[in-house]
Formats: structure tokens, C-alpha cells, sequence
């Protein structure tokens, strides 16, 4: 089949959906590639690239549809676009069918397949056609740069011969993708790191990060994220009062914010309002990585950086990705390259489009005339359902201590007992027994308690050896053995020498194997 | 008359002989102290055979000591077959080696506990004679014949028999109880050793099974031991004795039998305990302090080895002893997901970039004797610059530390090799966690369903790794039978194939 890439007609977009690299790869599968002239330029990949990496470089958009059976685009296509599409070809891009829906009718009418990169599902086997993620992943990377270069001041904090410098205190909201990313980088430019998400099970993955999680004193138990694909569904009221009063609490401290916090299908919630904002230091800047869907920042204009009156620099571009078009260009195509690969299953150059797979039945959403948009639920869930972690509760010093002292008082309870009920049986027995037993009982009670004292500090990648001594040890029965040979009678002096024969099996045995095990144990 | 009194006098062994037993005892507590560390353990080794040395010595040259060719010659023999034996035995075989040698320690004490009652059979006129004064200086007066007779019985009393006809009649009583637990304690100890060593060794099929009626049989035996118990103590039977051994035969079989595989470190550990309180047992009998100590060290021992690996798998010892697991609260988490296998190539380019490796060894990988194989990709490893360790848990394999004799026997060095408690923190830091023949103690339902029958059982914490990779030879479930969550992990896959044919492939990828 032939790939066609688009050059992108949206202004502002420098991304392209193919790569001379995925180019190539995209032949090992059987496929050939055109592109349209000039459309990998802005993202640093020139047409002379593209033809030594085997790619047709196509003058016009016209001549690249009229060629491909298969286009490949980043934006979802524009009116015009969507008309150009013919009958069978199939068109892989960005698509969001829910926003657009005159869009889908266009793309029935005309009879296309379309695959949305958007709407691939999220399970483990598709992670490596998420394009969502590998954008995300850029945005969040970007965002800690642009909130970098509207900040006055060293994101680490440093000790110099010129004065100390504190380091930047940065408060990620929202831990997608987008988020993770952003706190692995404010982390490694050596920011102090908050983290906040209404998802509790996200907690590990931040402080996986090097970030501190943001804990709400909420006791509503908080909806998983597993039920909803992964993804935050939009919290109570008394909820979302208790967030916001913990930003009220932070906003005076932080100098950086990031939001990312996105509910699927509605407009970003207001998390960092107006009064927030003008309680931040002057000079601190705000990076709203929501702008698109209403910004997550009330002050949010999206597409812009504004600076507010008490000096907050507010950014709201909704191309971060695009604003890193190469690296962004690459893991995109990637991903495209992925999806046909799945679409390609016996990499011939021939397209299966099976729609019994789970990942291009979700991603497709229309097909031979048909809209097949919202695909049925997949057939294996996205992650497994995550059991509600008890939060060790952080106790008072006077809680503690008295923990410890009813633990200590639990455990003399329970030693007194012990020693109590023992000390009765003892003087039981002695009440009844003669001294000459007694005598030996007090041998028996104090080897035991020495041989409890002595074992416990065995270190345990000796116990196969402990058992070997112990064994050799316990062939001490022999005296028993040696005691009884000299007696006048004939059978007792057979079972005895037989005992005699079988302990000191025992005992050369068990010394000997112990020595050789021993002997083994070598340090590096 | 006045001979049998005079003979009174010497209570006991003489006094070098009890302070050759002392020092025995002191150097048996110091040969078991020093197990603390593996330097010190190999001097430890020294004090034990030192002591034991002592104490055999003192035992054959005290007064009283009889037939010294016999007892040359069987310790000849013993020696001789016992430095075999421990020469020829591979490590894997150990847990084998282990169980053998407690059925002989057990089946002394049967010996021993016989040879005590026969001898206070042949006794007992003499016995009787002299704790009723009145009726000896009948029987010497009767006639000059019974009187001649009687005199030469008691001069040829020596050593053991010697000390019996001092007794009392209480402690003649006592004596009896104390013969009756030792032989009860060793014949358990005799048949359930043996029934161990032939499930270790694969010759009695190493799944759990018991008789119609389980646990109730062992019940009946053991209450008819009791009453037999008390039969003999009244009327010293030998056929009480007997019957009362093969109760005891019966309920070491039949215990050992319903245990399955990887409960046998606590099988292990427990008759090891036991073999120790027979050998207590009988030093009562025979009025040996020596004894008594070794026993009682012995039999502490493996009862708090029994703990520690009944601890490691959230059991308790009961639970452990009426074999099974127990039972479970609801239904068990489902797994959803699918093993996703992998070649040697993936693994070997997944080791060629890590830089922190766990291994976590079970007893796939002593069966499949992979140990050497194993070592030797550590050493490459590490050879690399990689941080290699091993992560080891307490129930691993089929004795308490076997995985660490097997390591060190593949000359792995023991500083790398680490219990659970000291490695468990650092899967999350570690690049791939290798899991060798191991299933139940990796298994993340113990901390992730409460339902799980292994819930709450500590277990190492393998998938928080970056990746885990996991060695096995089908997909089969552990010896609990429970699905194990972590083979459907999407960090997890699956190395399927013989554990030392799949090290051995990778061996050379690793470069």
C-alpha cells in the first residue's frame, strides 16, 4: 500500500506525521511512502531527507491523496481535508470524534476509514501507539521549560560565593502523563517538587518521580481511576472545597504552578482561581497546560502569556508539542508507525483492518460508510482495579508514646503470665517428683533456655548448617548407647551396639557435611 | 548384704568423667553460638567435634564400660560409613541427608528406651530385694544356694544397671515415664524422618495424603499411647511398651505424610526439634546431664526454626502440622491479563543494559540444578559492573537456608546474598528482578487479596522492579496451587523452559 504524509494546513502546527526513520521502517513492512513537498520542514526534516530515505516527495496535497491509499496527518483533517478523502482510502490522524461530528458525516459520506489516534484505548498492548501519552509526555517536559524562561530565578537552589540562592518551590497539579513528566523535570533541574491529583493511587507513581504528593485530609473515599480508564472523573463538591483550600494554603508558598488537570469529554475544572493567583509572589509563573479546554487557571487566556497586575506570569500556548516539532515529529510517527504495523499483521504491504482487535475497533471510527463511533467497551480492562490503600495515619508523639507503653505493658502482662504458669507447673512437679529428678529437670529448663538464647542470633543463611550440627550434635545419644553395651545381657548389648553404629553415623556424618558446607561459604 | 548397701556409695560417674561432660556441654552451646556468622561458624565446627570427641572418650573410659571391641568396632563402622556418606551427598540433597540422620537419631533412642526396660525387667527381683530390707535378709538366710546366686547377680552389676538398682520405687516410676516419652518421642521421629527423607528424595510422592479419618487417627494413637502410658507405669508390660511403639510408628508416618512439599522446611526443622527432645528424653532415663543438655539445645533449635519458617509463611505451626492450607474468606481475586513470554535474546538484552539485578532463587532451580549456571552468569554480570544480588526468601527450597548452601556451593560469595527483610526496599530502585523456580513466595496476592489463602504471608516484592523476568518450566501453579498475579504483570515476562537450559543460553548473549 502507499502511506501518504500531509503537510499541515492548521497555522502554527510545525509537526509532521511521517519521518524518514519511520519512513523506513514503514518499507520493512511492505509499505511505500509519498509526501507532500516541504511537509517536514518546519519540524527540521527536509525533503532531500525524505527522497534518500526512499519517500516520493509529492508537489501538492492533491497529488499526495490522489496517490496514497493510506494518509497520515497529525491534526485531525480540516473540512476541505475531510471532502478530499475518496472512497476506501483510509485517513490516520488525531480526530476527537466527539468535538466533531459534522466532521464524522463528512467522512461517511465519502465512504473513508478513519483511524483516530485519539481514541486508542488505554491497555498495556497499546501503550506503544499512545499518542496521546507520548504528547503528553512532551507538553509536560515543555511546560517546565516555558515556566523556566518566564522565571527570574535558578530552578535548583545554590550555595555561592555570591550570596545563597533558594531553589524554586514548583507545584504540579494533575499527574497524567503530562504531570509525571513535568516532575521528572522540575526534579532533575533540582526544583523542590509538589504534586497533587484527586486519583490516591497515584501517590507512589509521584513519589516515584522524586516528588512530594499532596495529601488532602478528605476522609469521601476518593473514586480509583481504574474505573474510568485511567483517567480523573470530576470530583464532589466538599471535595473540591477541601483542594482548594489546600492551594489556598500553597499558593503564598510556590513560585512555579503547572496544571494539567483534565476530566475526558468536559472542560477543564477551575482549580487555581483568581484569588489564588493574586496571592502568588510576584515574578511566579503559571503554566496552564489545560488553555485548550478552558484552562485550568481562571485568568487562563488561551494561545497567549499574560502577565497579571501583581506580576504572575500566566502561559496558556496550546501547542506545546508543536513547539518541539522534531522531537515531537519523531515519537509521533512512531506511533503511526505502530498502528500499521497492527494494521499490517503479516507485513506484506497489505492493511487488514480487523475489527475484532480491541485497539483498531477503538481507534476506528469510521468505516465503509458507516460512523462506528462510540466503539463498544474493550474486552479486557485498562488496569486492574486497585484496592483502596489505608493511609498510615500520622500519629501525635503522646499517641505514640502511649502505643509504645501499652505494648510494654501487654508484653510484661504476657511475660508475668508465662512465667507465672510456668513457675506453678514447676513446683507441681517438684511437690511430686523426688530431688534426684529435679536436679536433672533444672539442667533440662536452663539448656533450653540457653540453647533459645544462643539460636536466635544464628544468621539465617546458616540454618541448613545449624540443622547439620544440631544433627551431629544430637548423636550425643551415643552415651546412652555406651552406657548400656556392657551389660550381661546378650540383647541389650546388640540394640545397644547397633546404637552405638548408628549414632556415631550420626555424629561423623553430621560434623563432616557441616564442615564441607561451612567450607563453601566464600565472601567476594 | 552390706556389698549391695556399700555398692550405694558410688552414685554416678566420677568426677572427671562429669567434668569431661561439662566441657562437652559448654562446647556445644559455643559450636552453636557461633553459627552467628560464617567466619566464626567454621571454627565452631571445631568446638562441637572437640566436644562430642570429649564426651565419647569419657563415656567409653568411665568405670563400668564393658565390651570396648564391640564399641570399637561400631564406631569403626559408623565413622567410617558417616564420612561416606557426607563426602558423596551433592547439596541438593541435603534436606535428604538432614532427614536421614534424624530417623537414626530417633531410632537410637527406640534402641536405647528397649535396652532401659529390658534391663529393668532383669532387675526387678533384685530390685524388690533391696528396697525391702526385710525380705533380702530373708531371701540371703533362705538357703545358702539363693544367697550365692543373689551375691553374684549384684557383683556383676555394672555401670547402667548399677545405677538402676539404686533407685526408689518413685523413681523407678519415674524412670519408667521417662523411658516411655523417649522411646514415644524417638519412634515418631523414626518413621516421620523416614517418611520425609522419601518424599525429599522423590521415592513417596511429595504431595500431601492421608488415611481415611486424617487427623482423628493420629488422635486415637496418641490417646491410646496415654493410656497405655499409664498401663505400663502401673504394671511395666513390655507389651504396653510395644503396642505404644507402633501407636508412635503410626502417628510419624501418617503426620509426615499429610504434609506436602513446601511445607518441609517446617517438617524438617520440627523432627530436628524432635530427635533433640528424644535425646533429652532418654538422658532422663539414664540420669545423663549431657544428654539432657544436647537435647534440650538440639530440640530448641529446631523448634524455633519451625518458628521462624512458620513465621515466614504467615502460618501457624498447628496449621502447618494438620496440613493444608487453610481456609480462605471469599473468592480469590481474579487475574486478568496474559503471560507474555519471552526468548532468551529479550532477557539477555534486558541484563545488558541493567545496572541492578536481583535473583530470586526457589526450588525450581535446585531441581533443575541450575546453581552453577546461575553463578556463573553472576559473575559476568558483575564482571560488567553490574550490582548483582540475590534475594532470599525464608521458606525457599526444602530446608531452612537452602537456598544459601546451594549458592555457596556455586561459589556465589555469601556478601551478596540477602535475606528478605534487608532487600525487599530495594526491588523499586532495581533495573530486573530474575525469579528462578520460585512462585509462592513472589506472589504479590499474599499483600494484594485478602482472600487469598496466602494473604498476609510475607513475600518478596519482586514487580515493583522495572522488570521482572521469571524462569519456569510451564504455566503451572505453585505448590499451593494459587494463581500467582505477578505472570500476568504487564512488567513481567515469562522465560519458559528448564531453569539451567535457560541460563545457560543466555550465558553467552551477555557480553
Amino acid at each position: 500500500m502507499k502511506i501518504g504524509a500531509l503537510a499541515e494546513i492548521f497555522p502554527g502546527e510545525n509537526r509532521v506525521a511521517m519521518t524518514p526513520d519511520s519512513a523506513q521502517a514503514l518499507a520493512k513492512l511492505g509499505h511505500t511512502s509519498v509526501i507532500q513537498a516541504g511537509a517536514g520542514t518546519k519540524a527540521g526534516f527536509t525533503d532531500a531527507a525524505y527522497q534518500a530515505a526512499g519517500v516520493t516527495v509529492l508537489p501538492d496535497a492533491a497529488a499526495v491523496v490522489a496517490a496514497a491509499d493510506v494518509l497520515v496527518k497529525v491534526r485531525g483533517p480540516e473540512k476541505a481535508e475531510a471532502e478530499a478523502l475518496r472512497n476506501g482510502q483510509t485517513l490516520i490522524s488525531f480526530f476527537w470524534p466527539a468535538q466533531n461530528p459534522e466532521l464524522l458525516e463528512i467522512v461517511k459520506a465519502r465512504g473513508a476509514t478513519v483511524v483516530a489516534m485519539d481514541m486508542v484505548p488505554r491497555i498495556s498492548r497499546a501503550q506503544k501507539m499512545d499518542a496521546l501519552s507520548s504528547m503528553a509526555n512532551i507538553a509536560g517536559y515543555r511546560a517546565v521549560i516555558e515556566a523556566g524562561n518566564n522565571f527570574g530565578r535558578f530552578f535548583t537552589g545554590q550555595v555561592t560565593a555570591a550570596g545563597k540562592v533558594p531553589p524554586a518551590k514548583v507545584l504540579v497539579v494533575g499527574a497524567g502523563v503530562a504531570g509525571l513528566a513535568a516532575i521528572g523535570t522540575s526534579t532533575s533541574l533540582g526544583a523542590i517538587t509538589l504534586a497533587f491529583d484527586v486519583r490516591p493511587e497515584v501517590a507512589e507513581q509521584i513519589e516515584s518521580m522524586g516528588a512530594e504528593f499532596v495529601y488532602l485530609d478528605f476522609s469521601e473515599a476518593q473514586t480509583d481511576g481504574a474505573a474510568t480508564g485511567g483517567y480523573a472523573a470530576p470530583s464532589s463538591p466538599e471535595f473540591r472545597e477541601a483542594q482548594l483550600k489546600k492551594f489556598r494554603e500553597l499558593a503564598p508558598q510556590v513560585d512555579i504552578v503547572i496544571t494539567t488537570a483534565l476530566i475526558p469529554g468536559r472542560p477543564a475544572p477551575k482549580l487555581w482561581t483568581k484569588d489564588m493567583v493574586e496571592m502568588m509572589k510576584r515574578g511566579s509563573v503559571i503554566v496552564d497546560l489545560a488553555a485548550e479546554r478552558g484552562g485550568n487557571c481562571d485568568l487562563t487566556v488561551p494561545d497567549e502569556k499574560i502577565v497579571t497586575d501583581n506580576g504572575v506570569t500566566i502561559v496558556g500556548y496550546t501547542d506545546f508539542p508543536s513547539r518541539m516539532a522534531t522531537q515531537a515529529s519523531t515519537l509521533y510517527s512512531t506511533n503511526i508507525r505502530h498502528m500499521l504495523t497492527d494494521l499490517t499483521p503479516k507485513k506484506d504491504g497489505v492493511i487488514d483492518h480487523n475489527m475484532e482487535d480491541d485497539v483498531i475497533r477503538g481507534a476506528t471510527v469510521a468505516k465503509g460508510g458507516e460512523i462506528t463511533y462510540p466503539p463498544p467497551p474493550p474486552k479486557i480492562q485498562a488496569i486492574a482495579a486497585q484496592k483502596p490503600k489505608e493511609k498510615a495515619k500520622e500519629l501525635t508523639p503522646e499517641e505514640k508514646r502511649a502505643q509504645e507503653k501499652a505494648a510494654f505493658a501487654a508484653q510484661t502482662k504476657a511475660q508475668v503470665t508465662l512465667l507465672g504458669i510456668g513457675t506453678a507447673l514447676i513446683l507441681l512437679v517438684g511437690y511430686f517428683a523426688p530431688s534426684s529428678f529435679m536436679s536433672h529437670f533444672v539442667v533440662f529448663m536452663l539448656a533450653c533456655f540457653v540453647g533459645f538464647q544462643v539460636i536466635w542470633n544464628v544468621s539465617h543463611s546458616l540454618h541448613t548448617p545449624l540443622m547439620a550440627v544440631t544433627n551431629a550434635v544430637s548423636g550425643i545419644i551415643i552415651l546412652g548407647a555406651l552406657a548400656q553395651v556392657g551389660s550381661t545381657s546378650v540383647i541389650i548389648t546388640i540394640l545397644a551396639a547397633l546404637s552405638i553404629l548408628i549414632a556415631s553415623i550420626n555424629i561423623v556424618g553430621g560434623f563432616l557435611v557441616t564442615r564441607r558446607m561451612l567450607a563453601m561459604f566464600q565472601k567476594s | 548384704m552390706d556389698q549391695l548397701f556399700e555398692m550405694g556409695a558410688h552414685v554416678g560417674e566420677p568426677g572427671i568423667v562429669i567434668a569431661a561432660y561439662v566441657a562437652a556441654a559448654v562446647l556445644f552451646i559455643l559450636c552453636l553460638g557461633g553459627l552467628s556468622g560464617q567466619e566464626s561458624a567454621k571454627r565452631a565446627v571445631w568446638y562441637g567435634i572437640a566436644g562430642m570427641g570429649l564426651a565419647v572418650l569419657a563415656a567409653v573410659f568411665s568405670p563400668g564400660t564393658g565390651h570396648l571391641w564391640i564399641i570399637a568396632l561400631m564406631l569403626l563402622v559408623g565413622a567410617g560409613i558417616g564420612s561416606v556418606l557426607a563426602k558423596r551427598v551433592q547439596m541438593t540433597e541435603m534436606p535428604q541427608l538432614v532427614a536421614a540422620l534424624h530417623s537414626f537419631v530417633g531410632l537410637a533412642a527406640v534402641f536405647i528406651g528397649f535396652s532401659t526396660h529390658i534391663e529393668l525387667a532383669r532387675l526387678a527381683d533384685l530390685m524388690g530385694l533391696i528396697s525391702d530390707p526385710q525380705k533380702a535378709m530373708e531371701a540371703l538366710m533362705g538357703s545358702a544356694e539363693a544367697a550365692a546366686k543373689l551375691q553374684a547377680q549384684a557383683e556383676g552389676l555394672t555401670g547402667f544397671a548399677l545405677k538402676l538398682v539404686q533407685k526408689t520405687p518413685l523413681e523407678v516410676s519415674i524412670l519408667r515415664v521417662e523411658t516411655f516419652l523417649g522411646v514415644f518421642i524417638g519412634a515418631v521421629t523414626f518413621t516421620g524422618s523416614v517418611v520425609a527423607f522419601g518424599k525429599l528424595a522423590g521415592k513417596v510422592d511429595g504431595k500431601a495424603k492421608k488415611l481415611p479419618g486424617g487427623h482423628m487417627l493420629n488422635a486415637g494413637a496418641a490417646v491410646l499411647s496415654l493410656i497405655l502410658l499409664v498401663v505400663y507405669v502401673q504394671t511395666s508390660a513390655f507389651w504396653a511398651l510395644a503396642l505404644m511403639t507402633l501407636a508412635a510408628f503410626f502417628i510419624g508416618y501418617h503426620l509426615i505424610m499429610g504434609i506436602g512439599g513446601a511445607d518441609m522446611p517446617v517438617v524438617v526443622s520440627m523432627l530436628n526439634s524432635y530427635s533433640g527432645w528424644a535425646a533429652s528424653a532418654i538422658g532422663f532415663s539414664l540420669g545423663n546431664d549431657l544428654l539432657i543438655v544436647t537435647g534440650a539445645l538440639v530440640g530448641s533449635s529446631g523448634a524455633i526454626l519451625s518458628y521462624i519458617m512458620c513465621k515466614a509463611m504467615n502460618r501457624s505451626f498447628i496449621s502447618v502440622i494438620l496440613g493444608g492450607f487453610g481456609g480462605t474468606t471469599g473468592p480469590a481475586m481474579e487475574v486478568t491479563g496474559e503471560q507474555i513470554a519471552i526468548d532468551a535474546e529479550g532477557v539477555a538484552a534486558a541484563l545488558n543494559d541493567a545496572d541492578s539485578v536481583i535473583i530470586i532463587p526457589g526450588y525450581g532451580m535446585a531441581v533443575a540444578q541450575a546453581q552453577q549456571s546461575v553463578s556463573e552468569l553472576t559473575r559476568k554480570l558483575r564482571a560488567k559492573g553490574k550490582e548483582v544480588r540475590f534475594a532470599i526468601h525464608p521458606v525457599a527450597g526444602r530446608l531452612p537456608g537452602h537456598m544459601n548452601v546451594l549458592l555457596a556451593e556455586a561459589k556465589v560469595p555469601y556478601d551478596i546474598v540477602l535475606e528478605m527483610d534487608e532487600i525487599n526496599e530495594d526491588f523499586p530502585n532495581t533495573d530486573v528482578a530474575i525469579v528462578i523456580g520460585s512462585n509462592d513466595i513472589v506472589n504479590p496476592a499474599a499483600q494484594e487479596d485478602p482472600n487469598s489463602p496466602i494473604a498476609g504471608m510475607p513475600v518478596l516484592e519482586c514487580w515493583k522492579a522495572k522488570q521482572v523476568f521469571v524462569s519456569k518450566r510451564g504455566q503451572g501453579t505453585g505448590y499451593s496451587g494459587i494463581e500467582n498475579p505477578l505472570f500476568y504483570k504487564e512488567n513481567t515476562r515469562m522465560f519458559y523452559g528448564d531453569a539451567k537450559k535457560s541460563i545457560d543460553q543466555l550465558l553467552p548473549m551477555i557480553e
